[in-house]
């Protein structure tokens, strides 16, 4: 492991203990709680979109009918004891037994959406996901065995902020080593230009639909903990709305900055939490705020670099003026 | 009834709504056509084309007609500004940002009527701007006289669209820019002005195709262009999207499917059979029907 990489990690271990001590002190009620793990459910949602959208270049709206097929496979695991899963497995284990399984079916029905749509060069895939997550919502709304339109209800709230943290760290971990990976570099190869890419022996289709069918897992993984956050959830939950919230916080953190997505998650989880009354208008916002930044700066907060602790400290030297600025510190991507 | 006659009576719903697809497809097919954006916001100017013939007829006291070309104007002009606005700056962008923006354009436009006190987010009858009568074709088969107003329409809007592409200088210019950009600005082509007259052109047979669906359908609401505008977008692609009879056939051959699908006992699955058609197009012939099989250069 790199030495920054543990700095990062030693990092994001302190803040994820803080909380969890001041929500054992009692600091953090209970609401805040919910909107922390909501938090931390939402960078998993974006980090995995930016895998597609921002180090692939490919383009996908069907983030919220992965997240739905994950939820409801989840819940259903959950709520059926000795379903598949031995009846052994309770509690806790048996929550991640499901929200895996949840993600492999994503992931499953990722692969069906990606090949034949990803196969092809242009903006298919768009489309193909648009309508695929009205399908799924149209098959979720039918379907009897999980309330309908009515919704699924009784889903027990196995996720807290402890374990939705770890969970959201693992995520991250495991996408940055992607994206650094040959698969990584491959996949940012073919979101330069996809013709380059191909003539310089890269598979393409190969490598799209590796990242698809990873982002679609843990969009799978970020449903299940939606449904044991909420313990009900509805087929609307999982509208073409929450694409483009994910889709947002992926474009104003920066396509192509695992971080810039993370914050952005933060960010505009909680703007969406105090605009709760106002809808419609919160809406209308967020599609002017994607509007804007695609048109004013589309390389987002970050511009495709990558926040880190030591990024941070270089700044600060850089602040004092002890060491000349180095170039290259975001090492992954550079979006220009 | 007949077998014979029940297809022939689907065969004539399916056209009926087909036409209203197509319509719609045509501005999919000729905005992705001159600068390969899928023009997610399509849909919403539909919508907004039925909204508009909805008030010009109940507000302004409008008869079917001049709402029909009011409609299409004021949708023609919002295409523009759309195009101008959001667009043009993305012209040189990757291809997601303009996507993105797109969308973005999408979403407001829907929630924009949501949030308007006269619009809202309940549905609006729509005024019975013809009468309803049946005619008897054949035995058991009919056309009702909304129908016949679809059809006759959308031909109409059809065959002056192929004359203005055919015929006119502008429509020799959008031909000429949209198979090289660049060598049609060398001739002393307008790219701009052709750009902005496409998105013109495409969005008064979006309005025309609002007003149409609103009559057969009856009720207008603030995300009634959503599935229409994605149906018309898989037609574009069934058809071969670029291709301007393409999109007329494919949108015609979505609506017959798409009935018999319905008259089948399915119609839970109507909206999944335009997404199993686009994924089985994509498959088998990407370039669509009559698209043109074109090699991509370096």
């Amino acid at each position: 492991m790199k030495k920054s990489t543990i700095i990062n990690l030693i990092f994001v271990l302190a803040i994820g203990i803080a909380l969890h001590l001041l929500r054992k002190a009692g600091f953090i009620n209970g609401y805040y709680d919910h909107i922390l793990t909501k938090i931390c459910m939402f960078i998993i949602a974006a980090v995995s979109l930016n895998l597609i959208n921002g180090i692939c270049g490919q383009f996908s709206l069907g983030h919220a009918g992965f997240m739905a097929v994950g939820a409801y496979i989840a819940a259903i695991f959950t709520k059926n004891p000795g379903l598949i899963i031995p009846e052994a497995i309770a509690g806790m284990p048996r929550f991640f037994v499901a929200l895996i399984i949840g993600g492999l079916m994503a992931a499953f029905v990722g692969f069906l959406v990606g090949l034949p749509t990803l196969r092809l060069r242009g903006d298919y895939l768009a489309i193909t996901t648009l309508g695929f997550g009205e399908i799924i919502r149209v098959l979720l709304l039918n379907w009897k065995f999980v309330g309908g339109a009515s919704g699924y209800f009784g889903i027990k709230p196995y996720a807290n902020f402890l374990s939705v943290y770890v969970l959201a760290v693992i995520t991250v971990f495991i996408i940055q080593n992607f994206i650094t990976s040959s698969y990584g570099r491959a996949c940012i190869a073919i979101r330069e230009d996809e013709m380059a890419a191909e003539t310089m022996g890269i598979h393409t289709t190969k490598y799209k639909i590796i990242a698809f069918v990873l982002a679609a897992f843990f969009a799978g993984i970020a449903g299940g903990i939606y449904a044991h956050l909420m313990q009900a959830i509805m087929p609307r939950d999982f509208s073409f709305l929450v694409s483009v919230d994910i889709l947002l916080m992926v474009v104003l953190g920066g396509l192509g900055s695992t971080s810039g997505s993370i914050m952005a998650a933060i960010f505009l989880t909680l703007v969406t939490e105090s605009l709760r009354r106002f809808q419609s208008l919160r809406v209308i916002i967020y599609s002017l705020m994607l509007i804007f930044i695609m048109i004013f700066r589309p390389q987002g907060l970050l511009g495709g670099q990558e926040l880190s602790v030591s990024m941070l400290k270089e700044k600060i030297k850089l602040l004092f003026g002890r060491i000349k600025p180095e170039k290259g510190y975001a090492s992954t991507n550079g979006t220009e | 009834m007949t077998l014979g006659q029940q297809i022939l009576q689907q065969l004539i719903n399916g056209i009926a709504l087909g036409s209203v697809y197509a319509l719609i497809a045509l501005g999919y097919t000729m905005v992705y056509g001159i600068i390969r954006l899928i023009n997610f916001a399509h849909g919403e100017v539909f919508m907004i084309g039925a909204f508009v013939g909805y008030f010009a007829i109940t507000l302004f006291k409008f008869s079917f007609i001049p709402a029909l070309i009011f409609a299409m104007l004021f949708c023609s002009l919002l295409g523009i500004i759309m195009e101008r606005l959001a667009y043009k700056p993305l012209r040189e962008a990757p291809r997601i940002a303009a996507l993105m923006t797109a969308v973005g354009l999408s979403i407001f436009f829907q929630n924009l009527m949501v949030y308007l006190k006269w619009v809202g987010a309940s549905p609006k009858a729509f005024p019975r701007v013809i009468e309803i009568t049946r005619y008897e074709i054949m035995e058991n088969v009919y056309l009702t006289s909304d129908k016949i107003l679809t059809l006759g329409v959308a031909l109409a809007l059809m065959l002056a669209l192929q004359y203005v592409v055919h015929k006119t200088k502008m429509g020799r210019a959008m031909r000429a820019v949209s198979q090289d950009k660049d060598a049609a600005q060398l001739m002393g082509i307008n790219v701009d002005t052709t750009i902005s007259f496409t998105f013109a052109l495409g969005s008064a047979l979006a309005a025309a195709g609002g007003i149409l669906y609103a009559v057969s359908y009856g009720k207008i609401i603030y995300n009634m262009g959503t599935m229409p505008g994605l149906k018309a977008f898989v037609s574009a692609v069934l058809g071969g999207i670029g291709s301007i009879p393409g999109a007329v056939a494919g949108g015609m051959l979505l609506g017959i499917v798409e009935n018999a699908v319905s008259a089948a006992g399915m119609s839970m699955l109507r909206d999944a059979v335009a997404f199993a058609i686009l994924i089985l197009i994509l498959l088998i012939k990407p370039t669509g029907l009559l698209g043109k099989n074109t090699r991509e250069k370096v």
